[in-house]
């Protein structure tokens, strides 16, 4: 067995819950390559809120915050917050970062607060059983568009660099190699990132967006609609996705390194209070 | 384990109600706070926002909302600090769901309602006690709440420094439920020089950090200990792994969260009561209401009615077999309270002896000693006589 599965998985938690052919496994595996070849899996929570996406990191063998719908974000705030010296790890969905926890992104993306946020979008409200969701392709027909979705899909990347994350990386789940390397930069940034990873949800998307339900397939499908960029232009081609390193800036200051100098400068100007 | 700790400022203060409450946070060991503006609770995160800062350890967020602010201080308390939060109504309302991750996952932090009038915007600035029910059971699912209800400044001093000792020693969220008068009023208060504070003690190769004491109560861990701690929403086992999908063992773990309060009631009374010895009529009454019901009881008294006092300090648990004992023998209770009288029925299913009259009061305004005294007068026959 691969000693890095020993290591890393709670073998007495297994079975994982995802369905034959989701992309889930492809993240997990990227997540925990980069966690150890930094070497910094004593020093590193994950957090996530509610989806499929958000059981990724209750399997692992760290410490794991499996939180409520949309707030993942939110938790991974008070936390780093409390232990700024830790890389904090999110987990979420395109339901759950874009649509319900939109409001935790924004703020944590304008504080440039160090959390490495690992954004997994199937394009589909999974887990409960196929609905639309904010990255859901116009025309495709789910359990809640039944004549076709009409809402425009929400960009993540577009909305976390606009409201200040430093780092943000999109790859897709056939592109394994470099979503490790963006999720070991992610958490090497001092700083807000966000790495979107694009991927298959056999069940659910291959019914209602792809048309296409074989695994291998789907991946073939995402990949053929990406477009590598070398940064980031906001007029994409249509009907394309652009995928690459969009940004990597280290000119903002990370919010808890910006506490931890106040509090440097109140501590020389005043005692203690008690 | 309870320690005691010495408090540096300590002394004569005339303090308002939420700085005193601030204040005693941090003197409990809070040492982080997340919050959002809200009247009448603004004061607290006014005052922590700089107090936070000057502490070592201290850390503190403006969150973007009342939600991120509740799930922060989780997020921080898992960290390793001991954390709260204060808010008001529609502000309460939208914390109940991370409260109640806070119920579920065992996590100690402090939640301050600072009560104003409802329902939706409601009053404000004005006062109420109508969320007694949203603090017991605000949330979704089955769970009992710790809640505490100040009646002056030195209270909200006293209380706070106590919430804090009772979440980390049942490993639940406390709620503080106060209210827009004990918020804003100002008085003397004393600040002790030491008081007993709940410390943390590091529990070494924890292998089912959810397991449970003879107490019914989860071990004392956080994260980056080494414990590969597995925080779970869902109901979980001792290992924090989910068994939301089997019935027995997701029974067990409810009937769990609920005994370790309901079967250690008896560490969670906190009653003050006077003239019970031979009081024919008694006044029950929590948080501000209890002053003017004191003043009330105390006029009554010196006009020589037999009335007696009982003012409930820890409001939830209910404590019901304390009070089938203190009023035995008393024929009529008076329940005033500043909403539509929900306590009161907590009452009346306790006390099925007694003759127990609801004062409720709406519009946001105390009752006044006088009106009190007039029903106790009334009660015992006394009036214009």
């Amino acid at each position: 067995m691969n000693p890095l599965i020993e290591r890393y998985i709670k073998k007495d938690s297994l079975p994982y819950i995802f369905c034959a052919g989701c992309g889930n496994g492809i993240i997990l595996n990227a997540a925990i390559h980069a966690i150890d070849e930094l070497g910094v899996k004593e020093d590193t929570a994950c957090v996530s809120g509610i989806g499929c996406s958000s059981w990724i990191p209750p399997y692992l063998n760290m410490d794991v915050m499996h939180t409520i719908h949309g707030r993942a974000i939110a938790f991974a705030e008070g936390l780093k917050l409390s232990r700024p010296e830790k890389n904090i790890i999110v987990f979420t969905g395109d339901g759950d970062c874009l649509a319900i926890g939109g409001n935790h992104l924004l703020h944590a993306a304008n504080r440039n607060i160090n959390i490495t946020v690992i954004l997994v979008n199937n394009f589909i409200y999974g887990m409960t059983g196929g609905q639309k969701s904010p990255t859901t392709p116009p025309g495709s027909k789910t359990k809640t568009s039944p004549f076709g979705a009409f809402d425009d899909p929400i960009d993540g990347c577009g909305i976390a660099m606009s409201a200040g994350a430093t780092y943000c990386a999109r790859w897709t789940v056939a592109h394994p190699n470099q979503l490790k390397k963006a999720i070991k930069e992610g958490i090497m940034h001092n700083g807000f990132s966000l790495i979107e990873v694009l991927s298959q949800c056999p069940v659910q998307a291959g019914k209602s967006v792809f048309q296409e339900r074989d695994p291998w397939g789907m991946m073939e499908a995402i990949k053929s609609q990406t477009i590598p960029y070398k940064s980031w232009i906001p007029d994409k081609p249509a009907g394309k996705i652009p995928i690459g390193t969009f940004k990597e800036d280290n000119s903002r200051q990370e919010y808890t390194d910006k506490i931890r100098k106040l509090k440097e400068q109140l501590r020389g100007m005043q005692k203690e209070t008690v | 384990m309870l320690k005691k700790i010495d408090v540096m400022n300590h002394g004569e203060k005339v303090l308002q109600g939420n700085e005193a409450c601030a204040e005693a946070a941090i003197h409990a060991g809070c040492r982080f706070f997340a919050g959002y503006p809200i009247t009448p609770s603004t004061e607290i995160i006014e005052y922590l926002s700089e107090a936070l800062l000057l502490q070592e350890e201290g850390s503190f967020l403006q969150a973007e909302d009342e939600i991120s602010a509740m799930c922060a201080v989780i997020g921080a308390r898992w960290g390793g600090k001991k954390s709260m939060t204060a808010t008001s109504g529609p502000g309460f309302t939208l914390k109940q769901e991370a409260l109640g991750y806070a119920v579920e996952t065992e996590t100690p932090v402090v939640v301050v309602n600072v009560q104003r009038g409802g329902p939706a915007t409601g009053q404000p600035t004005f006062s109420s006690q109508q969320d007694i029910y949203q603090a017991k059971y605000g949330s979704h699912g089955d769970y009992e709440m710790i809640c505490l209800a100040p009646a002056s400044v030195q209270e909200m001093y006293d209380f706070t420094v106590k919430a804090f000792n009772l979440a980390e020693r049942f490993r639940t969220p406390v709620i503080l439920l106060a209210d827009e008068i004990v918020g804003h009023m100002r008085e003397k208060i004393q600040i002790p020089e030491q008081i007993a504070v709940e410390e943390h003690t590091p529990v070494k190769h924890c292998d089912k950090p959810f397991g449970r004491n003879e107490k019914n109560i989860p071990y004392a861990v956080h994260f980056f200990e080494g414990h590969n701690l597995l925080v779970e929403g869902q109901l979980h086992d001792e290992k924090g792994r989910r068994i939301g999908h089997l019935a027995d063992k997701s029974g067990v773990f409810v009937g769990n969260l609920i005994d370790k309060i309901r079967k250690n009631q008896g560490d969670l009374v906190d009653i003050d009561h006077e003239f019970l010895e031979d009081a024919e009529v008694a006044v029950i009454a929590y948080g501000t209401v209890a002053r003017s019901a004191k003043r009330a009881v105390r006029i009554a008294r010196e006009k020589g009615i037999k009335a007696g006092l009982i003012k409930i300090n820890i409001v939830w648990p209910f404590p019901e077999e304390q009070l089938k004992e203190l009023a035995a023998t008393i024929r009529t209770v008076i329940v005033p309270e500043m909403n539509m009288g929900k306590y009161c029925l907590e009452i009346q299913r306790c006390l099925k002896q007694s003759n127990v009259i609801s004062v409720p009061k709406l519009g946001g305004i105390i009752h006044q000693p006088t009106e009190l005294l007039h029903i106790i007068e009334n009660e015992t026959g006394e009036r214009g006589r």
